[in-house]
């Protein structure tokens, strides 16, 4: 007789009083494949932890994006930011989509020039760029984001060594009712600062403005701040025209769209809660059409999105290592990835599924990383049947901002593989080891006596 | 270790303390478990037929049947120990 299929006995309350209407039930069903390739095969293959790439997801989410302001819109642009995530690969599908690239620092400019993309493609944004770095983005004709005063004058001078002309837009900071207001970046729009920056810009020498930029914030969950933010920009763009005859060539609206994830200490799920490509789009390009542009001097729009395009197509698995139960009686979990792997389970409650068949049966847990330190907690609070060591979970909506500011701490960081769109898998990041980590390290010869 | 006499067990899972009013789910192991206890079936004898039906090793079965037991415990579902 085959023995029947095993599960933890497990038992819990059922409470009297309010429960969730937004229960957490994606995270009861298992997910068992990802893009039709099945969990259990891709850790045999590569390992756990392992970050999964659906390039499909890519390119799905983007046309999504693309459609939602071109049908709006007849001129815009995308460019991908690099600091949601900078694997080659990743940015790749972006450029071949259409999307120029968007950097902030030395680095990932020359990121975005390896992978290809043409320097006038490349948007060189935030308060980090040394001389060296503005005048290689001088000499590729790239358009730069004006920060603050002192990178002004830092290019004025470059462009008088160099004998060549420089392509800038400014950022603007502004109030659009949302807090917190970013007022550290740019030129503030309400104070006469960005009105001012305008000004030293047309009257100096060596210096084309061609763009105005603003980047409001990072999950913005109110769209109308775009059109707040869109309608100062176009003003801002109009009165240039207006006073010096000159035509603003883009509106730059940054980033900030939310993705569906659900922050931390928010009632709603973010399903329920993110605005679709479509609201953002509608209150930027009505902005934008209503400023009173004439039709042939509407500028071009560029939208520099990351979380929202990412965020989806990406997944972390993992396994468990152990089950327990803390003091008060609470089960507990510990999975073989941390806070360390998983850098947006500080900001998120990430939706977690189980990877194989398991009962309807759940119970409050607390999801902890493998780190020896008290701040590794995945989840403080997730409804899980019972998983027994070696079971697999699926960690959706990670796309963003983990491939970058991921640390390698006590562990090394796990392999990144992409599924494309014939269902076959890449290694697109190997998995670090001891030799990559030591590489750097020097120590002095007198040291290397150890005598224990 | 025994269950409190008025214990009601549905197959399906709901288990409910006619005492004080409190209820609780359980999944079908836990139904099994529970009802063995309520015959006064030793823990050796409820392990050894869970490990004989299931596909699953001894050490793990104990941990586990341990585990829910002290829950079990905690509920107030058990007779006070003599
Ligand atoms: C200038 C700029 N553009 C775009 C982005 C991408 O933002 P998000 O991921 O919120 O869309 C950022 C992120 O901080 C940014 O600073």
């Amino acid at each position: 007789m085959s023995k029947l299929k095993y599960e933890s006995p497990i038992i819990k309350q059922i409470n009297a009083g309010i429960t969730s209407k937004f229960g957490e039930l994606n995270s009861l069903k298992p997910v068992t494949h990802i893009a039709n390739v099945s969990v259990k095969s891709l850790i045999e293959q590569y390992g756990s932890p392992l970050f999964v790439i659906n390039e499909q997801t890519i390119r799905n989410t983007y046309q999504d994006a693309y459609h939602a302001f071109s049908t709006r819109y007849p001129n815009v642009q995308f460019a991908w930011s690099y600091k949601t995530n900078y694997i080659e690969a990743v940015c790749k599908v972006f450029h071949q989509e259409g999307s120029w690239a968007e950097v902030v620092s030395g680095f990932e400019y020359q990121k975005a020039l390896d992978n290809g993309v043409p320097g006038d493609k490349i948007i060189f944004n935030g308060p980090d760029k040394s001389d060296f770095d503005l005048k290689i983005a001088v000499e590729n004709n790239s358009p730069i984001h004006i920060d603050h005063f002192d990178e002004l004058y830092s290019l004025i001078t470059i462009t008088e060594q160099l004998n060549k002309r420089a392509k800038v837009a400014i950022r603007v900071n502004m109030d659009t009712g949302i807090k917190p207001l970013w007022d550290r970046f740019g030129f503030n729009y309400e104070n006469g600062q960005a009105w001012e920056a305008i000004n030293k810009i047309i009257y100096s020498n060596n210096i084309d403005l061609i763009g105005l930029h603003t980047h409001i914030g990072t999950f913005i969950l109110d769209p109308n701040a775009y059109r707040v933010a869109a309608s100062k920009l176009a003003d801002l763009a109009i009165n240039v025209k207006n006073k010096f005859k000159h035509d603003i060539q883009y509106i730059d609206m940054g980033g900030g769209f939310a993705s569906k994830n659900t922050l931390k200490g928010s009632y709603l799920s973010g399903t329920d809660l993110a605005p679709s490509f479509s609201d953002y789009a509608d209150n930027i390009t009505q902005a934008l059409l209503n400023a009173g542009f004439s039709t042939e001097d509407l500028p071009l729009l560029i939208l520099e999105t990351g979380r929202a395009l990412i965020d989806d197509a990406g997944t972390l698995l993992g396994t468990v290592l152990a089950n327990k139960r803390s003091a008060d009686g609470r089960r507990s979990i510990i999975m073989d990835f941390g806070v360390n792997t998983l850098f947006t389970s500080f900001w998120y409650n990430h939706i977690i599924s189980p990877a194989q068949e398991c009962s309807l049966y759940t119970e409050d847990t607390v999801m902890y990383g493998p780190l020896c330190m008290n701040i590794d907690v995945i989840r403080e609070s997730i409804n899980l049947p019972p998983l027994n060591k070696g079971d697999h979970v699926v960690v959706h909506r990670i796309g963003a901002y983990n491939m970058t500011q991921w640390m390698q701490f006590i562990t090394l960081r796990p392999k990144v593989v992409m599924i494309d769109t014939n269902g076959k898998t890449h290694i697109i990041r190997e998995s670090e080891s001891k030799e990559y980590v030591s590489e750097l390290e020097i120590t002095p010869d007198y040291l290397n006596n150890i005598d224990l | 270790m025994k269950l409190k006499k008025n214990i009601a067990i549905s197959e399906s899972g709901f288990i409910f303390n006619p005492e004080i009013g409190t209820s609780f789910t359980t999944n079908s192991l836990g139904v099994a478990i529970l009802k063995q206890l309520k015959e006064k079936t030793s823990l050796d004898k409820i392990k050894d037929s869970i490990v004989k039906n299931y596909d699953i090793d001894p050490i793990t079965c104990e941990k586990d049947l341990d585990d829910f037991l002290r829950i079990v415990n905690q509920y107030n579902l058990l007779e006070e120990q003599s």
